[in-house]
């Protein structure tokens, strides 16, 4: 038991497990409750539209945290984390497409699959029938992909820009050919249409409430998991990787298997982030996973701060709540609005949003 | 290296041959030309070689015959043909073959006015005798009314005026459609005008177009003697026809029995035009992969030099080609507004103003924006994708989403023909050229004058620069300036290939990139290795492996080759290497 407190306490102060207890609590009950049991019409009824948006932020949160680990943490900026949140996200549309066809009529059968004119499904589609399959491949194929690509580059030492035009370039390539419409993924139009996930209609306020309270829990889980490697030993070597690579190879530490864990850890999250992504906004396609979603993931956590789970988390809210409200209101002044954004952090506030709270609260626990 | 230089110079030349032909020829002969070139146009020129009484007395029959072309009953039409053809006036072709074509919508009538009508838009069009333009407004208009016999009877006319015109070009493209269009009643004018032609290309395809016609015919002598004229002249075109001789017909018999000579003879032939038209379409490949990756080095160049001298990355580096492409738009548009005598040279004014803006544009950036983020070049990667974000949205604002039209010049409209049946665009080839003459330029710069010397130091030792007195900013700034503006250049060349928007610059900077990595960093020789490398290899596997899989090969390709070489095709040797 004291062994439990003292890893508690190794990953935040009491502040800080309070701040995660009362977020999540938001998260987890008062929300779905001013959905579920408010009325309507109530200044506090907190709609449909908002559970779904916020659930999407959750997403795109784990996203950040994950980019952060292996940006922040290692050095390691990846253009690619479209990629593996695509695959999880694909992974979990197959899933929904899966349970329409099984479960529906045979019209419906009909209209999913000659949509994406397609007259049987592919053959890799085989076993994503099944929930657990599905979670194990949400895992599995960006977590392989990641190792295999992974290995391959960080063996022969590539890094820096490097690395990050090559992963670009990765991402580039897969849009390209999940867009073809014989590679059995619905090409540029996606997989949508779905309409049951475990039995429960995705339609339903209650099933949209579960799925927050499930991207809430995945987010917690992920930040919690993060945030136990880099408070380890393992995270320092980490750290050091990212500082001078040369030292830590000296001092016999092989760079490879660090960078490795951390990279196939993150894609990892990105794929649970698709995963959940998916039922959530009803349809995934190849937009997602363009270079340029890609690095946006890298500018909400440096707006939020690098180099701090915490701030990546942020970084994404900021940004994408000012997107949808942009959106709406100036759509041609977005993308201007972005860019500076891109061009001030950098040169002004390189250790981003996160830094201003710091600044003036107590130094926690690094 | 050596080879690849020489297959750039030899095809530099043989690019340029036609190009220059083909403007010395536009020069004489305009009408001939615009009426080959669009069968659409109106050539109110009758050319040079038509004296003035001739012309004076020539004038009123054409335009009674024209006049009876548009109203007169089929009969009428018919001697108005024959009228046309004795006359033999160049100037009433495009009106004969939009009129043979019955499904145009390019040629009406004015009954009134007792006249026939190019429509140029829903209000516009001109005459077809004075050429005059004309408003369309309150005009009647009908379509030409015509029947099989006048139209067979056109067609005739077309082939027998533009065969017998006085203008080669004419002749030969007479002759060129010929060979396509003929059928058996056309092989009394094709005969005739062989025995009368003087100009070797246009009795070469006069020869394929009666070799066609005598491989559908039953005289086995002229069927040995048409495979071979289509054998001798590689008319890959042709390869159809002599495969239909080897077809069986719908009862399971052979056409042409087996141990038939001609049987013979077409087997020998297929086996020669298919593997001639195999390589034929390598060497397409490779012309069109050198033109695509001098396009990769036009952009990927300035990528180099400013990654090798300051260790950016700067993603901003398409939208330097897309501002180029889009000062080219917009010197076309002055051109055409305010000097459209001289719009075919609007090109060449569009290459120093392209390179101009952009080397002003990419200066003001390294001095407002990039030089605080020296050492630090992922932030730059940032900072530079910021703004590409920016300038692709204030280009969307100013000129619109949409895509924008370059025109061709005349002297870059159409191709080269260099292997039969295969054309090079001219805009393609003469990318290859540009290419070579602005790597030859930069080669120049760095080798052999005062600012290459201080690049060169900055890049192999910021510091010790600095101490021997070199002004590293500006050198800095004037790199980065002259990597912008190669790649304005670049964008104005591209102008004339690819469809000019907003994300023009996007759609090329991870395939540059790309070449960056292959080549090695800052590495001129590995630059221009890695783009027509990556260009070929892309254009040879496209057929092979399909368009949209060609990117993840390459890409799994390059992953393979950094195992291999990590450091670029030529790696910096000793401590320079350790940077």
């Amino acid at each position: 038991m004291d062994n439990f407190s003292q890893s508690m306490s190794r990953l935040h102060g009491t502040m800080g497990w309070t701040a995660i207890a009362v977020l999540s609590t938001i998260g987890i009950v008062v929300i779905p409750v001013l959905n579920l049991a408010v009325p309507d019409g109530s200044f506090f009824h907190v709609s449909d539209f908002s559970v779904q948006l916020l659930g999407k932020y959750l997403c795109f949160a784990i996203l950040a945290v994950g980019l952060s680990l292996i940006w922040g943490f290692t050095g390691i900026l990846s253009l690619g984390q479209a990629v593996f949140f695509a695959f999880g996200a694909y992974c979990m549309g197959i899933h929904l497409l899966h349970n329409v066809v099984a479960g529906g009529t045979a019209v419906s059968d009909l209209t999913v699959l000659s949509m994406m004119d397609m007259r049987e499904m592919p053959w890799f589609w085989f076993g994503f029938g099944s929930f657990a399959y599905t979670v194990l491949m949400v895992f599995a194929v960006p977590g392989l992909f990641a190792y295999l690509f992974g290995y391959l580059t960080f063996r022969s030492r590539v890094k820096g820009v490097y690395f990050s035009i090559i992963t670009q370039a990765m991402t580039y390539a897969l849009f390209l050919l999940f867009r073809q419409n014989d590679v059995g993924l619905g090409g540029t139009n996606g997989l949508t249409g779905f309409k049951t996930l475990l039995g429960f209609p995705l339609e339903a306020s209650a099933t949209k409430v579960g799925l927050l309270i499930a991207s809430v829990l995945a987010l917690l889980l992920v930040y919690l998991v993060f945030r136990f490697i880099v408070t380890s030993k393992l995270g320092r070597v980490l750290t050091c990787i990212r500082d001078a690579e040369a030292r830590a190879m000296f001092s016999g530490y092989n760079p490879l298997h660090y960078k490795l864990f951390a990279w196939v850890f993150s894609a990892m999250a990105c794929g649970l982030a698709g995963a959940l992504f998916t039922p959530q906004v009803g349809i995934i396609n190849p937009d997602e996973l363009t270079p340029a979603n890609s690095i946006d993931v890298a500018i909400w956590t440096a707006l939020g701060g690098r180099g701090n789970l915490s701030g990546a988390m942020l970084g994404a809210g900021v940004v994408n709540g000012a997107k949808s409200w942009f959106s709406g209101l100036l759509e041609n002044v977005w993308p201007i609005l972005l860019g500076l954004i891109f061009v001030v952090i950098p040169i002004f506030l390189s250790k981003g949003l996160i830094s201003l709270f710091r600044s003036k609260t107590a130094k926690e626990t690094a | 290296m050596k080879t690849t230089m020489q297959v750039f110079v030899c095809a530099l030349l043989i690019s340029a041959a036609p190009v220059w032909a083909q403007v010395t020829e536009t020069e004489q002969t305009p009408a001939a030309v615009t009426a080959s070139q669009s069968q659409t146009a109106v050539t109110t020129d009758t050319g040079g070689d038509t004296s003035e009484t001739n012309q004076a007395a020539a004038k009123s029959a054409f335009e009674s015959a024209m006049e009876a072309l548009a109203v007169g009953g089929y009969s009428n039409k018919k001697k108005a043909i024959d009228k046309l053809l004795e006359l033999g006036d160049e100037r009433a072709l495009p009106v004969m073959v939009e009129m043979a074509d019955r499904q145009t919508q390019h040629i009406k009538v004015d009954k009134k006015g007792k006249r026939l009508i190019f429509v140029l838009s829903d209000s516009e069009g001109v005459d077809a005798v004075s050429g005059a333009k004309l408003s369309l407004q309150g005009l009647s208009l009908s379509k030409p009314r015509v029947n099989n016999s006048v139209v067979s009877r056109l067609k005739r006319a077309v082939a027998q005026i533009q065969l017998g015109s006085s203008k080669p070009r004419v002749r030969r493209a007479g002759a060129k459609k010929l060979v396509e269009k003929a059928d058996d009643s056309f092989y009394d004018i094709l005969s005739d005008s062989l025995g009368k032609e003087t100009d070797g290309q246009t009795q070469a395809y006069l020869r394929l177009a009666l070799a066609k016609l005598d491989l559908g015919g039953s005289d086995d002598a002229k069927r040995l003697a048409a495979i071979k004229t289509i054998e001798s002249t590689a008319a890959i075109g042709l390869m159809a026809e002599i495969k239909k001789l080897l077809e069986k017909d719908k009862d399971g018999n052979f056409l042409v029995q087996a141990g038939d000579p001609v049987r013979q003879a077409a087997e020998a032939a297929m086996i020669n035009l298919e593997s001639r038209s195999f390589w034929y379409s390598r060497v397409r490949d490779l012309i069109f992969g050198l033109s695509l990756g001098s396009i990769l080095l036009l952009m990927a160049l300035g990528l180099a030099i400013s990654f090798g001298l300051m260790g950016v990355i700067n993603m901003a580096h398409g939208e330097m080609l897309m501002l180029g492409a889009y000062t080219a738009y917009t010197v076309q548009e002055f051109f055409r507004s305010a000097m459209p005598g001289a719009f075919e040279f609007y090109l060449l004014a569009a290459l120093p103003v392209a390179f101009v803006v952009t080397a002003a544009i990419g200066m003001a950036l390294e001095r407002g924006v990039i030089r605080h983020l020296y050492g630090r070049p992922l932030d730059t990667l940032l900072v530079t994708w910021g703004i590409s974000l920016i300038i692709i949205q204030l280009v969307r604002l100013s000129y619109g989403a949409a895509n924008v039209t370059v025109e061709n010049p005349t002297w870059l409209k159409g191709g080269a023909e260099l292997l039969p049946g295969q054309i090079f665009p001219y805009a393609r080839l003469m990318a290859i050229g540009f290419a070579i003459a602005i790597v030859s330029l930069v080669w120049y710069l760095l080798s052999r004058t005062s600012l290459g010397l201080k690049v060169r130091a900055v890049q192999q030792n910021r510091g010790m620069a600095a101490c021997m007195g070199i002004n590293t900013t500006a050198v800095d700034m004037w790199t980065f300036g002259l990597g912008a503006g190669i790649a304005g250049m670049g964008g104005v060349v591209l102008s004339q290939i690819l469809l000019v928007g907003p994300n023009l610059g996007q759609s090329l900077i991870i395939d540059s990139f790309m070449v960056v990595v292959t080549g090695g960093v800052g590495n001129i020789a590995g630059t221009i290795a890695g783009a027509y490398g990556l260009g070929v290899l892309d254009k040879f596997l496209e057929p092979v492996v399909g368009l949209a899989m060609v990117k993840v090969c390459i890409l799994v390709l390059i992953i393979l080759f950094i195992q291999w070489r990590p450091e670029g095709m030529f790696p910096p040797k000793g401590r320079a290497g350790e940077t």
